[in-house]
């Protein structure tokens, strides 16, 4: 069963590539927010995964939940930024 | 039951992951912002809430599962509200939806 948690990390890992092609490319500045989002939410599950190989899960899951309210407010906080500002779609 | 429980875990994580790559590559290859928008965020949503469901099953009934299901619905929450909160501030900011093929294509 921890090698099963490897191998999904892993392969999480590869996946967790993928958005950064369009935070390099994106046309718009909320594509790449879009991006950072999808970027963080992929981080947090390879966090649970980690705490689990490591074996010190109640440690993890404390960072975890951290992480996931910091990534939430980070998000909201820049749309509100980019709400303030308007006409700056390039 | 502990196979049981093995069993379970593997089929959610490996469907979580599944989703995820599908928003991944729904991110990458759709050809406006709204619809990229929506790919990612129902995907994501639906994948986080599998892999944290699944280790929630693999870790049983403790307090680590109680948190775990903390950090389950405050996901379910917090996903959709992000993501929503990113496409308003794309419509306020005057970025229109791709209508036609043909015009105001970005790739």
């Amino acid at each position: 069963m921890n090698s099963f948690f490897v191998y999904i990390s892993v392969i999480l890992a590869i996946i967790i590539l993928i958005p950064f092609y369009r935070i390099y490319k994106g046309p718009t500045i909320y594509d790449r927010m879009l991006g950072a989002g999808a970027i963080g939410t992929k981080t947090l599950v390879l966090i649970c995964l980690i705490g689990f190989i490591y074996g010190r899960f109640d440690m993890f899951l404390d960072i975890t939940l951290a992480y996931a309210v910091l990534n939430f407010i980070g998000v909201v906080a820049i749309a509100k930024y980019l709400n303030s500002i308007r006409g700056n779609n390039e | 039951m502990s196979d049981i429980q093995n069993l379970i875990t593997i089929v959610m994580v490996t469907l979580g992951t599944f989703f995820m790559f599908v928003g991944s590559w729904g991110i990458v290859r759709l050809p406006d912002f709204y619809s990229r928008s929506h790919a990612v965020s129902l995907s994501d949503t639906l994948g986080i809430l599998l892999i944290l469901g699944g280790l929630m099953v693999y870790e049983g009934f403790s307090l680590n599962s109680a948190k775990l299901f903390i950090a389950l619905v405050f996901m379910a929450h917090a996903s959709p509200t992000g993501s929503h909160a990113i496409a308003r501030a794309a419509f306020r900011g005057g970025l229109k939806p791709l209508f036609t093929r043909t015009e105001n294509r970005e790739k």
